[in-house]
């Protein structure tokens, strides 16, 4: 866990389903009072991007699956000027593969599905909004697939195109369920040089070139 | 093809045994997205494969013509990729996103373009006679203009809900400007091209310059035509495979739809039995998910989908939440049968003795190795002070295990337990072929 903040995150909803909508709403405001303010709900791209631009949120809870082109499209056209101080965290009950890595790769700041508890959700609020990246244990899954054989892969640029040993002893832990505490315990690691090695491990997902990435999401598709 | 588990990012997992064939990409293409679809096919780099076709193009213009032959009969990815029902009706409903233009992909392309046409004059410049050259590539450009638009035209088609084929739509796709541009221009560059060519040739007789030009004009209109004839047909037969398929699931729709019926039924009988009512919910929802989202299954064809198969069977029995995370993935075959029977037994202890509702288990299929880790978050036990006659772990796990050259190790603290098992994968003769 990072420090307190002294203020609330300011947070928007943004899901197409109001029944979800309302559900998270209720849990933000009884588990993470205090820590989490709820100011707007939105239900499609349009929608959305009216509420960032007038409540200039920390923290966007972005539905994979919006209408009008899915929560990429939110990120895409985002207005320059709130890139830096509006975070996205992407909520989903789809786990297809290709869609968590687009959605990542289009700017968020990670990943959790819709199944997650209020203080999970709460806590993974705070660490975004902190500047930090999050992994549930399937992106962490999906990640170590993703980069899966690349050691030996001489491409473009290398040092995007692969994880270091650590990065995916990480993701590794992280997949197998540990909680950031516990991966610096397990690995003789501060916090901190995990949060680190996570935001390095998101840099290079969104960053990298690999065209394998691409392909690995749309064959995983053909399962 | 023991290949397929050693190197999951490249081949396509389970089904296992189906024919690989290529097809053009049409999600990123560039010309017509032959040489992303090789290149995948092949498993090779986009780049070199374009860089193959420009260098042959320089070289006599064999690389246009294998360029063009690829895209008439390459059928384009499959319209009716099996997808997962929830992602199809997202994708229909606009909402997942659509296919981003990377510029990174298209800078070296530009480079490759222009590497192109400069050899394509410095052989021009050593050979000389340059005038059948120009008409030549224009033309070229004007068709392949023509082609890009069909294929334009044809994704419009997959998208279009409606399911009619409207013979305005055929040719002109959603109808935008581009569309209209790459008509007008691919016809303007191709009447261009053959205005050009008799030109040149004016001093010959007249009456072979007309044959030449009708000729010309035949082959032109043939190859203009040519791939809408023959994506129709194609298309015509995928429809009819299309409607046996929306049978099919339409059967699976009802399937769910009963099942979710029933569970709703028992949930209300007993509404105020709260662990049972979350066993249904969380049962339901995983047959839900797992069909809308994933097509994941939960059969012994693979490793991961036993795996996943085991846990879904101890979460209705015994009311907890086992989430499974598996990377890499090969076929089940009898070697790897005890690391499958361990992990049921090490999440059925979790089950019953850690006392929590999650257990997480992940696993690892390397070509070298299974690696299981079963976790939960129990209050933990000392695996010395188990009794002897309590078999679960010293015998079915551990020993078990050792039995099939692997090994088993079980650690656990106050903050919970996790099982780890590793079993050594037979190293497989890659078979001569």
């Amino acid at each position: 866990m990072t420090e307190p903040r002294t203020t609330p995150v300011r947070v928007v909803i943004v899901d197409d389903h109001a029944m979800f909508r309302s559900g998270v709403r209720g849990e933000l405001t009884t588990v993470g009072a205090g820590s989490v303010e709820v100011l707007a709900e939105a239900a499609d791209v349009d929608e959305a991007l009216a509420a960032v631009v007038a409540h200039q949120p920390d923290v966007v809870l972005l539905d994979v699956h919006l209408p009008g082109g899915g929560g990429v499209e939110v990120m895409r056209r985002l207005p320059p000027a709130l890139r830096g101080s509006t975070s996205f965290l992407a909520l989903s009950v789809s786990d297809a593969a290709e869609d968590v890595i687009g959605t990542i790769r289009g700017g968020a700041r990670g990943y959790v599905t819709k199944t997650i508890t209020g203080p999970e959700l709460v806590s993974a609020i705070g660490r975004v909004a902190d500047g930090d990246a999050v992994f549930s244990p399937r992106l962490a899954g999906f990640v170590l697939d993703a980069f899966a054989g690349s050691i030996d892969v001489s491409a473009v640029d290398e040092d995007l195109d692969r994880l270091t040993e650590r990065e995916r002893e990480v993701m590794r832990l992280i997949a197998r369920g540990y909680a950031y505490k516990e991966v610096a315990k397990e690995l003789f690691i501060s916090i901190k040089t995990v949060e680190t090695h996570m935001s390095s491990v998101l840099r290079k997902l969104q960053l990298s070139s690999r065209h394998e990435l691409t392909r690995w999401a749309s064959d995983r598709r053909l399962l | 093809m023991c290949d397929d588990c050693l190197d999951m990012s490249t081949a396509p997992a389970p089904p296992l045994s189906e024919v690989r064939r290529a097809y053009r990409d049409l999600h990123e293409p560039i010309i017509g997205g032959v040489a992303g679809g090789l290149a995948r096919h092949l498993g090779l780099p986009r780049l070199w494969v374009r860089a193959f076709f420009v260098a042959t193009s320089a070289l006599g213009g064999l690389g246009v013509a294998l360029y063009s032959g690829l895209w008439l009969m390459l059928p384009a990815e499959q319209q009716f990729t099996p997808q997962a029902p929830g992602l199809e009706s997202a994708t229909r409903g606009g909402r997942r996103p659509s296919r981003i233009r990377r510029l990174t992909d298209l800078g070296p392309v530009i480079a490759l373009l222009a590497l192109g046409v400069g050899a394509v004059l410095l052989f021009e410049a050593f050979v000389g006679r340059g005038g059948w050259l120009w008409p030549l590539v224009i033309g070229a450009v004007g068709v392949a203009l023509l082609w890009r638009q069909a294929d334009e035209a044809q994704r419009e088609r997959w998208l279009d809900s409606t399911g009619r084929i409207d013979p305005v739509r055929v040719v002109l796709g959603d109808g935008s400007w581009a569309a209209y541009g790459r008509l007008l221009a691919g016809l303007g560059l191709i009447v261009l091209a053959v205005l050009l060519f008799s030109v040149r040739g004016g001093s010959l007789a007249i009456a072979r310059d007309v044959t030449v030009a009708a000729l010309l004009g035949v082959v032109g209109l043939g190859i203009v035509i040519g791939p809408w004839v023959f994506r129709l047909a194609s298309e015509l037969t995928s429809e009819r495979s299309e409607r046996v398929r929306t049978q099919e699931r339409a059967d699976m729709a009802a399937h769910l739809h009963d099942s979710v019926l029933q569970t709703l039924a028992l949930i209300q009988k007993n509404p105020g039995d709260a662990a049972s009512v979350a066993r249904l919910a969380r049962s339901q929802e995983r047959d839900l998910r797992a069909w809308l989202y994933s097509g994941e299954s939960l059969d012994e064809s693979s490793v991961a989908s036993a795996l996943r198969g085991v846990a879904a069977a101890i979460e209705d029995a015994h009311a907890i939440a086992v989430d499974v995370v598996t990377v890499g993935d090969c076929p089940m075959d009898e070697a790897l049968r005890p690391v499958v029977a361990a992990t049921r037994e090490a999440i059925t202890n979790a089950a019953k003795h850690a006392g929590v509702g999650q257990v997480d288990v992940y696993a690892e299929v390397s070509g070298q190795a299974v690696d299981v880790f079963v976790r939960d978050r129990g209050p933990g036990f000392d695996p010395e002070r188990v009794p002897a006659d309590r078999y679960g772990v010293r015998h079915s796990i551990v020993d078990r295990m050792q039995r099939h050259g692997g090994s088993a190790e079980v650690r656990s603290n106050p903050e919970g337990t996790e099982v780890r098992l590793h079993l050594p994968r037979p190293t497989q003769e890659e078979p001569h072929d």
